[in-house]
């Protein structure tokens, strides 16, 4: 098979607001494909085109080579699915929630049996599978989430914010199983997430969602490389230097960007830490003395500022919506 | 090929029928709670009748006349119950979980509805049992295991028309709303409480028109051997509307939104 999700086109209009605008993407079997965009974005919108749950105002999409609109029962066998918000019943255990699951999807009682205890052991519940899912943490929920979506072995498991509101203690647990289960049990997955980190250290490709819009799509680091490189920061003892010096790195060729800004010099180079000894020595040999170095790794907050002109996201929303996770999650 | 299909078809409603039974154990305040009310009834609203209708008419009030109105109106708050509570797993997410689920959104109804309506049973058997304890007498075991078979017809109709409201209201307020304009209408309209024999015009027309009424005299015909409506056209009705009700309920089940 050439693609396990291909989109042509595809839009979802919910009344004034077009949530997705004709976004076409593919992801190859076996890849972990990220979705990455600020809130609003689209990336729930585009996952539930995706995963049945909504139809698309226009455009085709198909799943496993199923098309989602006319073949929806064969893309909901073929797909897992863990959703932004938890839909786990509170009054069911682990173990029944994964049995009732398993049932769901036509497994027998043996092969129930056996992936409740697979599916368990990967994201360490056994110990916990036979209390009420009301005891759970928010973690804990999650990863019984996502075991639930593995039971019936999707060919695509996709995972919208997977690890929203949870501790970094978890999240780099729960990125474990991620990896695990692309890598040794070859799973295509399709993540969302806002964040960068996540994206950056999970996937295979990410493809970034502006206003419904895929405004960048490539591997981690091809993403970033496009933005020139590494930069190097040089804090100089005479700002009076500044352009003089400039100009030397523009004329040398060392560098393709050169910029200023309150007394710095900013410079784009590739390999920066290789760059930095012959930088120093053009200074020095201009007679420009240098008071600091520094070196920034190009992340893909910058990709993201470079593409949107907005960083994704501040602190002070990571903080409310985290709030806005815990009341939800008391609610029940 | 037909018997893979019948076999995911029973699966499908086994799945939903075993939840909605892991769910009832775990509330066992909730059962308490739901034959209590029908108990005080029985025993409170059945002294003050027959202390006060006593003295007008000349004959003794007869407790035993509550006991089919009740249990009536237990099947018809727990089965309208099962139904609506699918507004509570839209708000809490699962009902997610069984949308996205590969197997035919009907048969999911059809579980839900087997499963509520088995709760349904259980406190309408619990009611005549402890009405029986308390000493009410039914005419006949034959009778008593076709009241049975009355209380699951009734039930699975009132689980259909809950169903399909609840597949169409979309938050927790419109359970109210159900509760006042469709719950208690459908008991105080139904002869649970009240012959219906002498009924002014204007209320006969609702109570004839009430699939409640039918299942509180098909109950009374068989419990205690009278009733008013006879019972060909009691079963009738009640058989009609349990299959034009699971049918609506399915039909707009299969077509429910979540976002
Ligand atoms: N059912 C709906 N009706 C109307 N508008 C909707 C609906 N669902 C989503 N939207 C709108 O579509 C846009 C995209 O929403 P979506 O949930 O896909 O974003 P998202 O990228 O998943 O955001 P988040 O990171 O907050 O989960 C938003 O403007 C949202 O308000
Ligand atoms: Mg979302």
């Amino acid at each position: 098979m050439l693609h396990a999700i291909e989109t042509m086109e595809i839009t979802k209009k919910f009344e004034s607001i077009t949530a997705v605008n004709n976004v076409s993407i593919s992801v190859k079997p076996g890849e972990l494909f990220g979705l990455l965009g600020p809130n609003g974005a689209g990336k729930t919108t585009l996952i539930s085109m995706l995963s049945t749950m909504i139809e698309p105002t226009e455009g085709r999409a198909t799943v496993w080579g199923f098309d989602v609109e006319r073949e929806a029962p064969r893309v909901r066998e073929s797909i897992g699915i863990v959703f932004q918000d938890t839909t786990l019943d509170d009054r069911l255990t682990g173990r029944e929630s994964l049995d009732l699951h398993g049932r769901l999807y036509g497994l027998d009682t043996k092969t129930r049996k056996m992936r409740i205890q697979d599916v368990l052991s990967l994201v360490e519940l056994s110990d916990r599978a036979d209390a009420l899912v009301k005891t759970y943490s928010g973690g804990m929920m999650r990863r019984l989430e996502i075991a639930r979506g593995l039971m019936h072995h999707p060919r695509v498991l996709f995972l919208d914010e997977p690890t929203l509101g949870l501790d970094p203690q978890t999240r780099l647990h729960i990125w474990e199983y991620i990896k695990t289960l692309n890598k040794a049990e070859g799973v295509t997955i399709v993540l969302t997430t806002h964040y960068m980190e996540e994206a950056d250290h999970l996937c295979d490709r990410i493809a970034i969602i502006d206003h419904g819009e895929i405004v960048a799509l490539d591997t981690p680091e091809a993403l970033k490389d496009m933005l020139g490189g590494d930069v190097i920061i040089l804090e100089l003892e005479k700002p009076e230097d500044k352009s003089r010096l400039c100009e030397i790195y523009k004329k040398n060729g060392t560098a393709k960007i050169v910029s200023e800004k309150n007394g710095e010099i900013f410079i784009t180079v590739k390999n920066g830490e290789h760059q930095i000894p012959h930088i120093l020595y053009l200074a020095s040999n201009a007679g420009v003395s240098i008071l600091a170095v520094s070196l920034r790794k190009p992340t893909l907050d910058d990709v993201f500022l470079h593409h949107t002109g907005r960083a994704i996201r501040d602190r002070a929303a990571t903080e409310v919506e985290q709030v806005g996770y815990k009341i939800r999650a008391r609610r029940k | 090929m037909v018997k893979a299909t019948l076999n995911r078809a029973f699966q499908t409603v086994y799945t939903m029928w075993l939840r909605e039974m892991l769910r009832f154990w775990r509330s066992k305040s909730r059962i308490i709670g739901s034959i209590a009310t029908p108990i005080f009834f029985l025993i409170f609203l059945g002294a003050g009748f027959s202390s006060s209708f006593q003295t007008e008419s000349g004959s003794p009030f007869d407790v035993s006349y509550l006991a089919p109105g009740l249990i009536g109106m237990a099947v018809l708050f727990s089965s309208m119950m099962g139904g609506v509570s699918i507004i509570w797993d839209r708000e809490f997410g699962f009902l997610k979980e069984i949308l996205i689920a590969p197997v035919s959104r009907f048969y999911v109804a059809l579980g839900k509805a087997v499963g509520g309506v088995t709760t349904a049973m259980i406190q309408g058997l619990l009611i005549l049992i402890i009405a029986w304890l308390i000493g009410i007498k039914y005419i006949s075991i034959i009778g008593v295991i076709a009241a049975i078979g009355v209380m699951f017809v009734s039930g699975i109709g009132f689980i259909g028309l809950g169903i399909a409201v609840a597949s169409k209201i979309d938050s927790h307020e419109g359970f109210q709303m159900v509760m006042s304009f469709l719950t208690m209408p459908l008991v105080l309209l139904s002869g649970a409480f009240f012959p219906i024999s002498k009924l002014p015009a204007w209320m006969n027309v609702l109570v004839y028109s009430n699939p409640l009424t039918y299942g509180v005299e098909a109950l009374r015909y068989f419990l205690l051997g009278k009733s008013v409506i006879p019972i060909s056209l009691s079963i009738a009705v009640i058989i009609v509307f349990a299959f034009a009700m699971i049918g609506l309920g399915g039909k707009t089940f299969e077509n429910t939104k979540v976002t």
